[in-house]
């Protein structure tokens, strides 16, 4: 099943095509990697997924309906690269809050913050949190409403590998509960933990589909050696 | 329109302005000071703090409303939580009417504690009714927040947003009858603060301090200031786009 269903999507920004005629299809309870390198597009791709971006063109669909729409915004669940929280109150307040906007009930608080290991932070003003930190209550708060599809940009950067393992487990769990991610990151390395792959580079998608298609495809068991070869033969034609 | 929405949005707002103390103690005492300093500064001239008194505690909430609003929404814009609520279920109307009705509680504690201060503290007459004196007052506040949603979403940045203020309010301040009556306004200048809020706010002011009765000019400055306030914070909600570049 496709959730996720993208038409000749082309996005303009300071005058210039940052996402060009991109075609995708992203399969349903997997996790898919959106991987290329800083400035390819990656950020601008899933902000318009999630519908929070101006389009020059094209159609993107989520679970059938338009992306944006009233139908599906509480279906997707967004971090994006900045935290998104309000420094000047509490975790528990920020989460709190979100709560309260999605029409969530309290346990499932508490169930997210075992989830991100927030519990020790409840009281701690937000503005007092490290980066990690503040990156997983953004991440706790865009999967309270448990929505089918998780737009996650970059969640991993910055952080330290112990809790970059803790946060995959964390994916993991989630896609196998059904949930749809999209995670992007520009560290090749994490398509490790990812089935699907998108492969961007300026504003192109040069590969969609199966991590063991890309590895047999390219014979190379490297993501980033991939990359570059798949680059190299588009260029070659 | 989602009423959880806006109430949890309320509650948050005035959680975050409650953190800030420094904040809080200067939206009361700022105002206040400055009465008392208007207050000595006309003791020697016989009924002229009863004259001005009144109308500069209404232009108060106007301006204090237009920075906290504009500088507020500006904040929800470049830290990221804006766009996280426009990925949810929360339409641009649940966002403005949280910070107006949120910024009208300020508003209210603003002027009431204001007016405390000046009727009972430093001697401030009025023939009319307090009461109406803070509902006035109040609707300016909303005013200066719909100019400061409006404001926000032309400003990049903190400072721009700043210096928004002196374009919007000072032709207000000028214009509205303080300094020369409206009524010997020079043609022209007549005619642009016949289009101003705070014209009205302030005509309204100027009929509850002299009588209790709802005159015909009383109630359509107090409706017409009512029309204006609702039509910027519509305008206001417009400004605020799910969809950015």
């Amino acid at each position: 099943m496709t959730s996720i269903k993208i038409n000749n999507l082309t996005v303009e920004r300071g005058k210039r095509d940052v996402v060009e005629n991109v075609n995708l299809n992203i399969t349903e309870g997997k996790i898919t990697g959106l991987l290329g390198p800083s400035g390819c597009g990656k950020t601008t791709l899933m902000r318009s997924i999630v519908g929070v971006q101006i389009i020059k063109s094209g159609e993107i669909f989520i679970l059938g309906e338009e992306s944006g729409s009233k139908e599906v915004r509480g279906e997707v669940g967004y971090m994006s690269q900045d935290p998104a929280l309000y420094e000047d109150i509490s975790v528990n307040h920020n989460i709190g809050y979100f709560a309260k906007v999605l029409g969530v009930k309290k346990n499932r608080i508490n169930e997210v913050l075992d989830l991100t290991e927030l519990n020790d932070y409840k009281k701690s003003l937000v503005g007092n949190l490290s980066g990690g930190e503040r990156a997983r209550l953004s991440l706790g708060i865009s999967i309270l409403s448990k929505p089918k599809i998780l737009i996650l940009d970059e969640p991993t950067v910055g952080v330290d590998p112990l809790l970059r393992r803790k946060l995959w487990n964390v994916f993991s769990k989630l896609s196998e509960e059904g949930h749809t991610l999209l995670i992007s990151s520009h560290v090749m390395d994490e398509a490790e933990y990812c089935e699907d792959i998108i492969l961007m580079r300026s504003g192109n998608v040069v590969y969609n589909g199966s991590k063991s298609n890309l590895i047999n495809k390219t014979d190379e068991k490297n993501i980033e050696e991939a990359f570059i070869k798949i680059i190299n033969k588009n260029e070659d034609r | 329109m989602s009423s959880r929405v806006i109430f949890a949005t309320v509650v948050r707002i005035l959680r975050q302005v409650k953190r800030d103390h420094m904040s809080l103690a200067l939206l009361l005492g700022a105002p206040t000071a400055i009465m008392c300093i208007l207050s000595y500064m006309l003791s020697d001239i016989p009924g002229a703090f009863n004259k001005w008194g009144a109308t500069i505690l209404a232009i108060f909430p106007l301006v204090m409303m237009f920075i906290i609003t504009s500088v507020a929404t500006l904040r929800e814009r470049t830290s990221g939580t804006l766009e996280r609520l426009m990925s949810l279920p929360v339409s641009k109307l649940d966002f403005s009417m949280s910070y107006a009705i949120s910024f009208s509680f300020l508003a209210i504690l603003q002027v009431t504690f204001l007016s405390f201060v000046c009727f009972m503290l430093l001697g401030l007459e009025t023939k009319g009714s307090i009461i109406m004196i803070i509902l006035i007052s109040t609707f300016n506040g909303l005013a200066g927040t719909g100019f400061g949603l409006a404001s926000s979403s032309l400003a990049k940045t903190e400072f721009q947003a700043v210096q928004f203020m002196p374009i919007t309010l000072f032709p207000q301040i000028l214009l509205c009858g303080l300094i020369v009556p409206r009524d010997f306004l020079p043609k022209g200048l007549k005619e642009i603060s016949n289009l101003l809020p705070l014209s009205y706010a302030i005509d309204a002011v100027n009929e509850a301090t002299v009588q209790t009765a709802f005159t015909y000019e009383y109630i359509s400055s107090i409706s017409t200031l009512g029309g204006f306030t609702f039509i910027l914070l519509l305008i206001g909600a417009t400004t605020i786009k799910r969809r950015t570049p």
